[in-house]
């Protein structure tokens, strides 16, 4: 027989605090309305998750594996905890991995002080990166007339793929290559300044968490980020369907 | 023989923005000097490194065979060693030459940047090493102080606690680039 | 229904009763890397010169097993396999045609009265090295296809999916996850539509079970996935198979067509309603592609990369359908157990394991080669009765089992039965079947950090603790290796272990240090002497020091200052 009814609200708790739920909420959404933080680099309002930066990640009683506050949705009776030691010592290794990777000087970057990772780094308690640098050798891409992209500061979040491919539409960017080689690429791999998709709209420029595509003619630590237009368009385009 | 604490800094190769941020607490060395005696530094005359040190500050990153043998020897002779300043912590912008071979940036300094007597020096300047790398890759550091430079206030934060007994908690005071 | 079979079997026999000697030649990619190919044209034109075509046929078989010591040729006078021949050439042809009427070549004899070929029970490899993988009418005569008409003509997709829960069967892809479960689920879900994909993207190094199964005997896979999308109400099927097995391919494209044309595959199958259609979708090279999410990316044109289950791929999967993922040999054991019920297939094997495995043995060992043995057959049998024991006389120093998921197993263990979870109480996985067998020479590290650099060079870059996490690992692993570590690398290493193996996204990076912990867990000496003193005294130089020293390793720094 079938049930007469679907349940569509759950009830959960989140570090101790009963919430409820719909159905169709994310952990991550969840905290963030009940005030409680969980550190996020490739989530990003407004476009899909990937659940790649593995930072949001949360222990659930009853499973042993971590899982990903952003993709993971609210469960009748969940205990989800999102701030044990262990959950704090992988993220902060996770920061670790990230700063080491590429080739991050955060005194001489147009973000300072305005970068997500620097910020979480200083949230999270990162006072040395405790891994060996990587040092690899990377370009800047400076052939568009508004923008520029400088790889050694990207962290492979892919917001600025999914906006462009998303909100705006272009799917200028994409990724190529294969793990610790993998790159953010314009078109078929070519200069930004060629590739004929882009609109030069400057989205992916505004949501870049790090100093890695920046306004041209900004210098150290001038670089800020405007967010604002993502939630409006973002309504605009589901009011639209 | 004082009781106070020995207090040192080391110079290794970073901008010296690092002791210029150490200087700037003014008056309040006053209150350092009090509780020890700054033993060994760029800033006093002393020429050997003493026996042992309670504090040893070290500012810049690991970039010569001098400073890998200079860190090494403080080491031995400090009980408490801080990394002062991102260029100690990270490597910094010394590090940013790690992408290229010596021989280019020697190239690039001494030849293609120079107008008159181009030679790369081979006497009292020391030899570069490969890469650039933080303090803590080639020692143990038991204190990190980030900032480019970390501030006046930082930076005596750190020293007092430390001379205190205490471990200063740094971590949510600076950060790097700060 | 079982009439159209009936009539291609009787006049297969009737082909073969027609001749009195049949020379197989292995066209397997192992030995036609050796020049197999060659050596049937030239008993071909042997045959031919002495005018022997109306009584005796030459034909290409899949794989023998015995790599080792191809190309093989069997002879069959009326016997099968009655006689095996190793390391011929072509010009051996003109012996072994002289000699098909008298004694046979002593020289190139390879005796198959040895435990290699005795103690294996062949259920997945049945067919293999038997019949031509080109000729749908020689797997029809080997049985082929009667399993996909019993259950559609004479089951329903829910006593299908009873017999395959009944039987125990679990996944040969590695993970060990019921088979029958994983049916009952996608057969459960909502969905108009549903589709079955075949696993074929093995990327293993040191693994060639999947692609022997392909090569030699592809009908067998096309009517395991025919038979499950009738169990679970699906009528497509995509065959992932990667780009690197171009003979595989070949051989399942003709595999399809000569399906179609006897109505074992398309509309109306067997004069009954059900459809099921197979296209084969090719692989990149990636080997993250072998993750499900990530090959369901790949063959909707996106790029391969996982995603993180929940949701799986049952409920949720391609173009967002119920799908279901097995691997080859997964499938290519379905038809013999609706052919011969489960509970056949679960009288063999351990409490927990049911069936055979297949296995790829490599490294060290005499017989390189492909075996299939009961579940809970002892590691010692394997390598040193089926196996043939340590080559170059050496000791069994220890056995990777797994590939870059797995461990490596010492061989103090060598008495543990093999099944799913022996092994991973050992440290290591079943995996998908690759064992690669090393002598005392061999350095674990060595082992680690080759692992590791496949782990690193093949990460699909998407989460961080894989992507970077993989090649500090694999630097640290190079210190090791050039005896260059500090005992703070070490520390390094196993911290980093945990992290990624914890933190990953999908379980290629859940799964990469397992052949370091595994390593670390039986062999730490190998590490610890990698240390070197001179780099010792860098983190430990004074040990009335060493208490500020080790908090320099941790992150909250425990002083005590003297005052």
């Amino acid at each position: 027989m079938k049930r007469p009814f679907k349940t569509r609200v759950k009830t959960l708790t989140i570090d101790g605090m009963a919430v409820g739920a719909r159905e169709d909420e994310t952990i991550l959404e969840l905290a963030q309305a009940n005030g409680i933080f969980i550190p996020t680099l490739c989530h990003l309002e407004g476009v899909h998750d990937i659940g790649a930066c593995r930072l949001c990640l949360v222990e659930i009683k009853g499973t042993s594996k971590l899982l990903p506050a952003c993709m993971t949705y609210a469960e009748e009776g969940m205990e989800v905890i999102t701030d044990s030691e262990r959950l704090l010592t992988y993220r902060r290794q996770v920061l670790d991995l990230l700063f080491s990777e590429r080739n991050h000087v955060c005194a001489v970057c147009v973000s300072n002080g305005h970068c997500e990772l620097q910020w979480l780094a200083e949230k999270l308690g990162i006072s040395h990166v405790g891994v060996p640098y990587l040092y690899p050798q990377l370009a800047v891409d400076a052939s568009h007339s508004f923008y520029v992209l400088d790889h050694n500061r990207c962290i492979l979040c892919t917001r600025c793929v999914r906006v462009c491919d998303e909100i705006e539409g272009a799917h200028t960017w994409d990724v190529m290559g294969r793990g610790v080689e993998c790159r953010v690429i314009s078109d078929l791999n070519q200069p930004w300044g060629t590739a004929d998709s882009c609109t030069r709209c400057g989205k992916c420029v505004q949501v870049c968490p790090t100093g890695a595509l920046f306004s041209k003619g900004k210098a150290v630590a001038e670089m800020t980020k405007k967010r604002e237009f993502l939630p409006y368009l973002q309504l605009m385009r589901e009011g639209r369907k | 023989m004082s009781d106070k604490l020995k207090l040192a800094t080391v110079w290794l190769d970073g901008c010296s923005g690092c002791h210029m941020s150490f200087l700037d607490i003014d008056e309040r060395i006053l209150d350092v000097a009090a509780l020890a005696d700054l033993v060994y530094s760029p800033l006093v005359d002393n020429k050997h490194f003493p026996e042992m040190v309670d504090i040893t500050l070290v500012e810049g990153a690991v970039s010569s065979e001098d400073d890998y043998h200079k860190i090494r020897h403080v080491r031995q002779h400090t009980r408490i060693l801080v990394s002062l300043g991102d260029c100690a912590v990270t490597a910094n912008v010394p590090a940013m030459r790690n992408r290229f071979k010596v021989e280019a940036v020697l190239d690039r300094a001494y030849f293609e940047n120079a107008t008159l007597n181009q030679q790369i020096p081979v006497e009292v300047v020391p030899q570069l090493r490969k890469q650039s790398i933080p303090v803590h890759q080639v020692v143990p550091v038991d204190v990190f102080v980030p900032g480019c430079p970390p501030s006046a206030d930082n930076i005596f934060y750190a020293l007092t606690e430390l001379l205190a007994g205490r471990t200063p908690e740094l971590r949510t005071r600076t950060h790097f680039g700060a | 229904m079982y009439e159209r079979l009936e009539e291609i079997t009787l006049a297969e026999q009737e082909v073969a009763e027609r001749y009195d000697h049949t020379v197989n030649v292995c066209m397997a990619a192992g030995c036609m890397s050796s020049q197999s190919g060659a050596i049937k044209e030239a008993i071909d034109k042997e045959v031919e010169a002495n005018g022997l075509e109306r009584w005796c046929r030459v034909r290409g078989v899949g794989c023998m097993g015995l790599c080792a010591h191809g190309p093989l040729v069997a002879v069959d006078n009326g016997k099968p396999a009655e006689t095996m021949y190793q390391y011929v050439t072509p010009e051996d042809a003109p012996a072994i045609v002289g000699s098909l009427d008298t004694a046979p070549v002593e020289r190139l004899r390879c005796p198959t009265d040895v435990p290699f070929f005795q103690r294996q029970h062949k259920i997945v490899l049945e067919n293999s090295g038997l019949i031509d993988p080109e000729r749908i009418e020689e797997y029809i005569a080997a049985d082929g296809y009667t399993a996909l008409i019993k259950a559609i003509t004479e089951m329903s997709p829910a006593e299908v999916i009873d017999e395959i829960i009944t039987s125990g069967l679990r996944g040969r892809g590695g993970g060990g996850y019921p088979t029958g479960l994983k049916w009952t689920t996608v057969a459960k879900s909502d969905g108009e539509t549903k589709y079955v994909i075949c696993n074929a993207d093995e990327g293993d190094p040191g693994a060639f079970m999947d692609r022997s199964v392909l090569e030699s005997d592809p009908h067998r896979i096309l009517e395991g996935m025919a038979i499950a999308g009738y169990a679970i109400g699906a009528s497509q099927g995509y065959i992932y198979v990667r780009g690197e097995y171009p003979l595989a391919v070949a051989r399942l494209k003709t595999a399809i067509r000569q399906a179609r044309r006897v109505n074992m595959l398309g509309s109306g199958i067997a004069g009954t309603p059900f459809a099921f259609h197979i296209d084969i979708r090719l692989g990149a090279g990636a080997f993250v592609c072998g993750e499900e999410t990530a090959l369901i990316a790949s063959i909707e044109g996106r790029r391969g990369q996982p995603r993180p289950r929940p949701p799986y791929p049952a409920e949720y999967g391609l173009w967002g359908q119920p799908t279901l993922i097995n691997n080859v040999e997964t499938l290519a054991s379905v038809a013999p157990i609706i052919r011969n019920g489960g509970a056949w297939y679960a009288g063999m094997g351990t409490a927990k394991s049911k069936g055979t495995k297949v296995f790829a043995l490599a490294g060290s060992i005499n017989n390189t080669g492909l075996i299939e043995v009961p579940m809970g057959t002892s590691l010692r049998e394997i390598i040193y009765e089926i196996g043939g024991g340590v080559s170059g006389g050496g000791k069994c120093k220890a056995i990777q089992t797994g590939g870059p998921s797995g461990g490596c197993i010492p061989a103090d263990f060598l008495d543990t039965p093999v099944d799913y979870e022996s092994l991973s109480a050992l440290g290591s996985i079943m995996g998908s079947g690759g064992m690669i067998v090393m002598d005392e020479t061999a350095s674990m590290v060595d082992v680690a950090r080759f692992f590791m650099e496949f782990c690193m060079t093949e990460s699909c870059g998407r989460c961080v603790p894989c992507r970077v996490g993989t090649v500090h690992m694999h630097n640290l692993l190079d210190k090791f290796s050039r005896k260059e570590a500090t005992p703070h690398d070490l520390v390094l290493l196993e911290k980093l272990c945990d992290m990624v193996r914890n933190t990953s996204l999908c379980g290629l990076g859940q799964t990469a240090p397992n052949p370091v912990m595994s390593t670390l867990r039986y062999f730490r000496h190998e590490y610890m002497a990698a240390i070197t003193e001179e780099a010792a005294d860098l983190f430990v130089l004074d040990p009335a020091l060493s208490v500020s020293r080790n908090g320099a390793t941790q992150r909250a720094p425990k002083l005590e200052v003297a005052s």
